[in-house]
């Protein structure tokens, strides 16, 4: 019965033909990657610090006597530079998430996961730790040996050093982040003396550990198992993606380097060293070719470049090429790609409807809402009057003294309370009630449309008009 | 680590369902079996720390270490909102109606609160939002919206209503006018102009609704020369009025009587203070002298 069984469910795992050669990476033992400089590995570094660098320092520029950029949570306001845009504009940040998306899609058709490889907060956090714990602990042999070592004061104190400096970054990171919501130098003088509110405390903890734990001991397994982009990524490529590939034609049969030999001639260029497999950040092996642990970063290529020159090899046994480039097919150009153009066409769509919004956004917005109840009251000397509650938004950085006018409407309507109206503070909205008022013999059906202006009374450009409706009996 | 997944070294219970699912025989994980300790040692804390095990049938229970109420988390949210109104309701107690209606701030504060006290007190006979209900006899009790009052629009004389009600008075005209004079009334009266037929004057209208018909605010008696009516504009409702008057004692009697909320004692001096501003701001208060 149980042989049964067993040889039943053995059957299903190796429904899938790999299942011999599956190894998967759980994250059971630490990958300590080994750094080897090239070209990728500069570009890399580069890319990480002109992608993060702002986010630590950015927060810390002044315009105008208040921050540069702010997405300020407690005024419900987004500043940056000299543009103010208010919840009621902020459709435009979906328009901005669109391209943000968008553009991960078309650079990844082109040519796969560059986000990953090169600019993802997670690779550039690990990155970072990864380094210094090359600089405190050694390298990958000495952190191994490390690792396994008995504890020590000489390992306690390098184990330290490393959590330390983890903590520091986390630190920063959380402060960093903090700060683009609130002002810079409120917030640090506040956490100096301990007097954040329980928001900033509880968002600031959650980025120490979010950041201490996935950079530090999660890594690879963040882009193997949580991130949802890295799946979506790889379903973005297509067989005229380039990305970095091991040249399994030129390469194939692999074997050790022998000196001299028929063997030789026999054998592909690669020599089996591992060197890709060693500096792989997720511990992939390229040679088996595409998979969803590799986030193609290129350190392989520089690794795989560095020995290919010192056995007399061209380089390029692995490099970015497409998969129709290695199966020998015709290379297709960019426009015979139409993914791209596709993703390219929403991206100049959602930047059409931001530059539209931005040229568009007003100085002010008005809405009108008319009395429901009563919809119009009769008045003693025969006219028809209702009630308006207006609510007035001004967008500028001043108060503005309004005044409201009315088009369309009733012959002789007069609007009532319209000589005292309040300031329309900025950056918020000002309500007040208007009546107006009509003699009931204007009044030529039950419904008119009424169309409401408010405008500055020093500078007649800044306004906003609403229509309305006005309401008499029926007839 | 790299695991090699073979799914047939793990044993299993030896049930098999539907010819092929099997059941595997497996440590639930370690943060799982902790999850479940540290629920069950949630439980004990929460049980010391709050009211919760009942100890009888007549309601008593473990009070908890923390002394928490449902009843005063309530009442420190309700001070939160006292701290938030107690400054305008500070300053306006001691201010007139008129004052509260010329400080903007204090206008403002009744308007967008006073909706609770309205509907609560004033609403079931004048509507909600003060657009008046009608009975069988047509309108019950007036609309607050419009200009027309008959005891005055200002803000005294609203507040003045308010806490010492009001009663109108008009006599039953059944047995002193014949048929015919009520109907050459009635007609004058709809068509807006009551001093067009003498009778007005003979019969002693003239006596509480002016000698014009536009009504004398001292006595509330109606202007009978606008388009605002008190209880029905058609002939057949002025002479049902002329006929049977109002709070005239009969059950034919119209009636229209404002309660006085002072005698009462149902409201607070600012309570109706606050309900003078929000009738005031419907749309038809009046300037007065003040």
């Amino acid at each position: 019965m149980e042989q049964q069984q067993k040889k039943e469910m053995g059957e299903v795992t190796t429904l899938y033909h790999e299942f011999e050669t599956w190894t998967v990476n759980t994250g059971g033992q630490t990958i300590h990657a080994k750094r080897m400089p090239g070209f990728f590995r500069t570009f890399k570094d580069r890319a990480q610090l002109a992608m993060w660098l702002p986010f630590f320092f950015l927060p810390y520029l002044r315009w105008n006597g208040r921050q540069a950029i702010l997405f300020d949570v407690d005024h419900n306001q987004f500043h940056f530079f000299n543009l103010t845009v208010l919840p009621q504009d902020i459709w435009m940040l979906s328009l901005i998430l669109l391209v943000a998306a968008m553009t991960l899609f078309a650079v990844t058709s082109v040519a796969s996961r560059v986000w990953c490889g090169y600019f993802c907060f997670q690779t550039a956090w690990t990155d970072w730790f990864t380094w210094l714990e090359n600089k405190i602990e050694g390298n990958p042999t000495a952190r191994r040996k490390l690792d396994d070592a008995p504890w020590t004061f000489d390992k306690l104190k390098k184990k330290a050093i490393k959590h330390l400096a983890w903590a520091l970054i986390s630190l920063l990171t959380g402060i960093s982040f903090s700060i683009w919501f609130v002002d810079a130098f409120d917030y640090w003088n506040k956490l100096l003396h301990l007097q954040l509110p329980l928001v900033g405390w509880v968002v600031l903890i959650m980025f120490f550990f979010g950041t201490y734990l996935l950079a530090g001991f999660l890594r690879e397994q963040t882009c193997l198992w949580l991130c949802p982009y890295s799946r979506i990524q790889g379903v973005m490529t297509d067989s005229q993606t380039i990305l970095p590939t091991y040249d399994y034609t030129r390469g194939e049969p692999r074997g050790k380097l022998r000196r001299g030999g028929e063997a030789v001639a026999q054998q592909g260029d690669c020599i089996d060293c591992f060197q890709c497999v060693q500096v792989c950040p997720t511990g992939v092996d390229i040679r088996n070719g595409q998979q969803l642990g590799c986030i193609t970063c290129g350190l392989c290529i520089d690794a795989c470049d560095v020995v290919m020159d010192k056995i007399g090899k061209p380089r390029g046994l692995i490099r970015y090429a497409s998969l129709d480039e290695l199966s020998g097919k015709t290379k297709k150009e960019m426009y015979q790609h139409p993914r791209t153009l596709v993703y390219i066409a929403i991206i100049l769509l959602a930047l059409g409807g931001i530059v539209w919004g931005l040229t568009h956004m007003g100085t002010m917005a008005l809405k009108v809402v008319h009395e429901r109840q009563p919809l119009y009251v009769l008045m003693s000397d025969g006219s028809v009057q209702n009630k308006y509650d207006f609510k007035v938004l001004n967008k500028m950085d001043r108060d503005v003294q309004i005044k409201v006018s009315a088009e369309g409407g009733v012959a002789n309507q007069l609007i009532v309370g319209a000589d005292k109206l309040p300031l329309a503070r900025h950056g918020k909205s000002t309500s007040f009630t208007l009546f107006v008022k009509a003699p009931a013999k204007s009044l030529g059906q039950d419904v008119v449309p009424i169309q409401f202006r408010v405008e500055s009374v020093e500078d007649p450009n800044v306004f906003a008009e609403y229509t309305s409706k006005f309401y008499g009996p029926k007839r | 680590m790299s695991d090699k997944h073979n799914a047939g070294d793990v044993p299993t219970t030896g049930h098999v369902w539907d010819d092929d699912l099997g059941d595997y025989i497996n440590q639930p994980p370690k943060w799982w079996m902790l999850g479940l300790t540290a629920s069950a040692l949630f439980v004990v804390v929460y049980f010391i720390y709050y009211p919760s095990i009942p100890l009888s049938m007549s309601g008593t229970w473990t009070k908890g270490v923390a002394g928490w109420t449902a009843i005063s988390e309530m009442e420190a949210d309700m001070s939160v909102v006292d701290e938030v109104r107690g400054k305008y309701e500070a300053k306006l107690k001691d201010m007139t109606p008129a004052a509260i209606l010329a400080d903007n701030d204090l206008t403002e504060y009744v308007t967008r609160s006073g909706k609770v006290l309205f509907g609560d007190n004033c609403a079931a006979c004048h509507g909600t939002n003060g657009v008046g209900t009608h009975d069988k006899l047509g309108l019950f009790a007036p609309i607050l919206n419009d200009d027309d009052w008959l005891y005055g629009g200002t803000i005294d004389a609203i507040h003045e209503s308010i806490t010492g009600g009001r009663q109108g008075m008009m006599m039953a005209h059944e047995g002193m006018l014949t048929e015919a004079q009520i109907d050459t009334l009635a007609n004058a009266v709809a068509a807006g102009k009551p001093t067009s037929t003498p009778l007005y004057a003979e019969s002693g209208c003239a006596a509480c609704h002016g000698d014009d018909g536009k009504g004398i605010m001292a006595m509330g008696s109606a202007n009978l020369s606008d388009s605002v009516w008190r209880f029905d504009s058609s002939v057949e409702g002025i002479k049902y009025t002329i006929k049977h008057g109002v709070n005239a004692g009969t059950p034919e009697s119209r009636s229209a009587v404002m309660p006085a909320f002072q005698a009462a004692g149902k409201l607070s001096d600012a309570e109706m203070k606050k309900l003078a501003v929000y009738v005031y701001k419907f749309g038809g208060g009046q300037p007065g002298a003040q």
